[in-house]
């Protein structure tokens, strides 16, 4: 058996509100045990994992505890608090694994699905996974069911096609990566509405983002910490600047720049951010329609048309520098998040982070230094793309003449064809082959004519039967579902038949796939083991085949034409199969009767 | 002057079951001379004058107006508002049909015919869109149009290019084109007309029962359509035939200039008279198998 045991430091409590017992958790795959520090202590466990049938536990969060509590089936249950999520959670898995290996194993305790055949050994770890990606499918574990714990197939097997699915799982932890955060004053100042204080609550993340948003901030701390001033007040002089800012206050901004040096720096704008600026349009393709951008340019002090309330206010030109543009910073702002994370350093260390921006600033600058001609490069991109195509005059194409036939021909061969194939039957109309005059033509025309009005209409005007022949006809005709299919875009076929049926066909067509895979891949038959395999999956096979004739002939007559044709192609299939097997057995056999010795 | 109106809206405006009918009867002499069935010419006029009765009843805004489908020629025989005297409906249909029938005649240039001959059933469709346009032209207030056609004669090819234009036409003026066959074959250009149209085709197995197929079927209003059933062909035959063998084929060669069908590959098209490119093998990129050379002919 399996040899995977976990052990945890935990507290064992009988409800959420005691304190718990501390002590130590040890888990295997077939029971946990907890020994509490204090050995007087009577509160020890010893439960098997047979008994155990569900497990809940509370969610993270900061001021939670970790806890994990199992559910028995009488109503009994062990709650364990853990002293971190991390921990938790490692026993939470090894929990629902244990739990599902027993769930599954309860009824075969002979028959070990995880026990691994031919000397194949598998970890914990890949028997949890496999226990839980048949408890997350459930057409996957009835397949399991089926094959593996029917004998027809060995868990090996099962697995071997299924490589990609045990592959997947170990690696999607990490292709996703933590985006940046979108907000943009993510630095809310906590006001408490009875003093005049204002706290700026500050976290790794948050720093983080200003230090990719504003170069100069960053330069300022690499600067100023821990030589000038410690981080705490860089902080708090940061959060000043954001504070006047906030109350849009220019003049007193201005005003308290000119006191403070590094209160300066956060109040102007930031130079970095502009001479990037500067270099980026410097670069973009010169096609590119430059008017229609010319608002982002640093240089250029428009709004886009974004309404602020002093843009009617002409304030002197000793307060420009400390304005700040709402567009300008949603640009800033949105252009580092799509950029994502560029550093991937822990958080903790502020320095450290800003030290790997500036980096990761100073790589950029110098690629963009050695792709050096690129003067000479706009300038062929210029010229190149001055002369556009489709710019250009129509050049005359070289005409030639159309001579068409007679389209009547074609239709009248069509024409007979179409009838052709339309299979007519006559239904009782035949033409005579005649050759009238027209004389002839209208004068018994006429007479008919004439007779209908010396006449009149007859009574009854068509024969009672008839009629009804004609209605109940009609009315076959317009219930049958031939009629109905196609009709609905939502509408399957699968849909309008009963769901017994329904469900016995799908699970037919997964199963038949799944052994049909197997047995295809097994030719050509060169070990004994696939030879036995071929046997069984033979077998398997032929017990089906009875098993669709029977769901044919279940429906009722109106679903009967759908249903076998759902069905034949499956049957197709088992034929194919069949056919191949016999085939092979045959030629087995015609070599056998050649050797002499008997070697199968 | 009016600016011609696409009737989209007139849905809602007119949305009971108040309909024009506009029936176009197969008069053709040589066919109604060449069939040998329990449906003669005067069975058949009685049926569909019974119908058309029928028709008049179910609704007493209700219009009908029939034309007539002749061999030379076409006419309106019929025309349901335009009659004063109510009582007299048969007899005046069944003089001016006698008349119609005369005219036909003297029209006739042919010494004798084969068979059952083509009708004219371009002209008699376009008379009924002319008809249908003028009630659309009469004022926002009109019933819903449809066009019943029963039809016996074979197709005539030569008239293919003004049936789908009518087709089409009554496609754009949403004018459903119903069609009874009381022939012997099925007709393709019906049925195209009646898949286009969102029409019903119809061939009867018991044309004894005609009546009853015309009541069943063919006098449901536009408007009840909607929530009935109504039969349906089975498919309709779009399949191209060859321009060589004249067979009905599912995948050919098209020149790309004119678009002629063909079986099998062709140095020449026979149509146009474009040159094709070398034949490549099948292995290779396909559309070097319809490029051609143009080459002045």
């Amino acid at each position: 058996m399996a040899d995977g045991q976990v052990m945890k430091r935990a507290k064992y409590k009988s409800s959420v509100k005691d304190p718990g017992v501390p002590g130590v958790l040890k888990m295997t795959r077939e029971r946990f045990v907890f020994m509490p520090n204090d050995p007087n202590s009577s509160r020890k466990l010893n439960v098997e994992f047979r008994t155990i049938k569900g497990h809940k536990f509370t969610k993270e969060g900061s001021s939670r505890q970790a806890l994990l509590n199992l559910t028995q089936e009488h109503g009994g249950n062990y709650i364990l608090e853990f002293d971190s999520f991390a921990d938790r959670d490692i026993c939470r898995e090894f929990v629902a694994a244990a739990i599902a290996f027993h769930g599954e194993t309860g009824k075969a305790t002979s028959e070990k699905p995880a026990a691994p055949l031919q000397g194949e050994q598998l970890s914990t770890a890949e028997m949890e996974h496999r226990i839980k990606l048949l408890q997350e499918d459930n057409e996957l574990q009835m397949l399991h069911k089926q094959f593996v714990i029917g004998g027809i197939l060995t868990e090996a097997e099962f697995w071997a096609t299924r490589k990609k699915l045990l592959d997947q799982n170990d690696r999607r932890m990490p292709k996703q990566h933590v985006a940046l955060k979108n907000e943009m004053w993510s630095v809310k100042p906590l006001s408490d509405g009875q003093s005049n204080r204002v706290t700026f609550n500050l976290t790794p993340e948050i720093i983080l983002q200003i230090f990719a948003e504003k170069p100069a901030v960053r330069q300022a701390y690499l600067k100023c910490v821990p030589i000038k001033m410690s981080e705490k007040e860089f902080w708090t002089k940061y959060s000043r600047a954001e504070y006047l800012h906030s109350t849009k206050n220019v003049v007193a901004a201005a005003a308290e720049a000119a006191e403070d040096e590094e209160l300066a720096i956060f109040l102007k704008q930031d130079d970095m951010l502009a001479n990037e600026a500067r270099r980026k349009i410097r670069r973009v393709d010169p096609t590119l329609d430059m008017e229609a951008d010319v608002g982002d340019d640093y240089l250029h002090l428009l709004d886009h048309g974004l309404l602020r309330e002093e843009s009617k206010d002409v304030l002197d030109s000793q307060y420009e520098p400390y304005r700040r543009y709402f567009s300008q910073d949603l640009n800033q702002h949105a252009a580092v998040v799509l950029q994502g994370r560029v550093v991937d350093v822990e958080l903790g260390d502020t320095r450290s982070v800003a030290e790997a921006l500036a980096r990761t600033k100073q790589a950029e600058l110098a690629n963009e230094a050695s792709e050096g001609n690129s003067e000479i490069d706009l300038s062929h991109r210029i010229s190149r793309i001055a002369e556009m195509d489709d710019l250009q005059g129509p050049r005359d194409p070289a005409v030639a003449h159309l001579c068409i036939k007679d389209p009547g021909d074609y239709f009248d061969s069509q024409q007979a064809n179409a009838l052709k194939a339309l299979g007519d039957t006559g239904s009782g109309v035949k033409t005579l082959k005649c050759n009238v005059s027209p004389l002839e033509a209208y004068g018994s025309l006429r007479e008919l004519v004439s007779e209908i009005r010396v006449r009149g209409l007859s009574e009854p005007i068509t024969n009672p039967e008839v009629a009804f022949t004609v209605l109940s006809g009609l009315t076959q005709n317009i219930s049958s579902t031939k009629y109905h299919l196609g009709k609905n875009p939502h509408e399957s076929v699968l849909d309008s038949l009963p769901k017994v049926t329904r469900e016995d066909l799908l699970h037919h067509w997964t199963s038949i796939q799944e052994l049909l895979k197997h047995f295809w891949s097994s030719y050509p038959i060169t070990t004994k083991y696939l030879y036995t395999k071929v046997t069984r999956l033979k077998d398997a096979l032929s017990q089906v085949y009875p098993k669709l004739q029977e769901i044919k002939e279940s429906v009722q007559s109106d679903f009967r034409h759908q249903v076998s044709l759902l069905v034949h192609p499956m049957l197709q299939a088992l034929d194919a199969a069949f056919a191949h097997y016999d085939a092979d057995v045959q030629k087995r056999s015609a070599k056998n009767g050649e050797r002499t010795n008997g070697f199968v | 002057m009016y600016l011609h109106q696409v009737p989209t809206n007139f849905f809602d405006i007119f949305p009971d079951d108040v309909s024009l009918l506009m029936v176009l009867i197969d008069t053709n002499p040589f066919f109604w001379n060449s069939i040998n069935t329990s449906l003669s010419f005067s069975k058949f006029i009685s049926n569909v004058l019974a119908f058309l009765n029928s028709i008049l009843l179910l609704n007493q805004l209700n219009q009908v107006v029939v034309i007539a489908t002749g061999y030379n020629s076409c006419d309106y025989i019929f025309d349901s508002s335009a009659l004063q005297n109510h009582n007299q409906k048969g007899e005046s249909l069944l003089q001016k049909l006698e008349e119609f029938v005369d005219k036909d005649e003297s029209l006739c240039r042919d010494d004798s015919v084969d068979g059952p001959g083509f009708s004219l059933l371009s002209g008699s469709l376009s008379m009924a869109l002319c008809y249908i346009q003028k009630v659309f032209r009469s004022g926002p207030l009109h019933p819903r149009p449809r066009i019943l056609c029963l039809h016996g004669s074979p197709d005539g090819p030569g008239q293919y290019v003004a049936i789908m234009n009518a087709i089409f036409s009554a496609q754009r003026s949403m004018v459903p084109i119903d069609s009874c066959i009381i022939g012997a074959q099925h007709s393709a250009f019906l049925q195209q007309a009646s898949y286009i149209t969102s029409g019903i085709y119809l061939k009867p197995q018991l044309l004894d029962g005609l009546f009853q197929y015309l009541t069943t079927v063919f006098a449901t209003d536009l408007h009840s359509r909607s929530f009935l059933q109504l039969p349906k062909p089975v498919g309709v035959d779009f399949r191209a035939a060859c321009f060589c063998h004249k067979n009905t084929i599912d995948m050919g060669y098209i020149c790309s200039v004119c678009l002629s069908i063909f079986c099998k590959h062709h140095k020449k098209c026979s149509t146009c008279g474009s040159v094709f490119g070398q034949a490549q093998t099948q292995d290779s990129s396909t559309p070097d198998r319809k490029r051609k050379t143009s080459v002045d002919n």
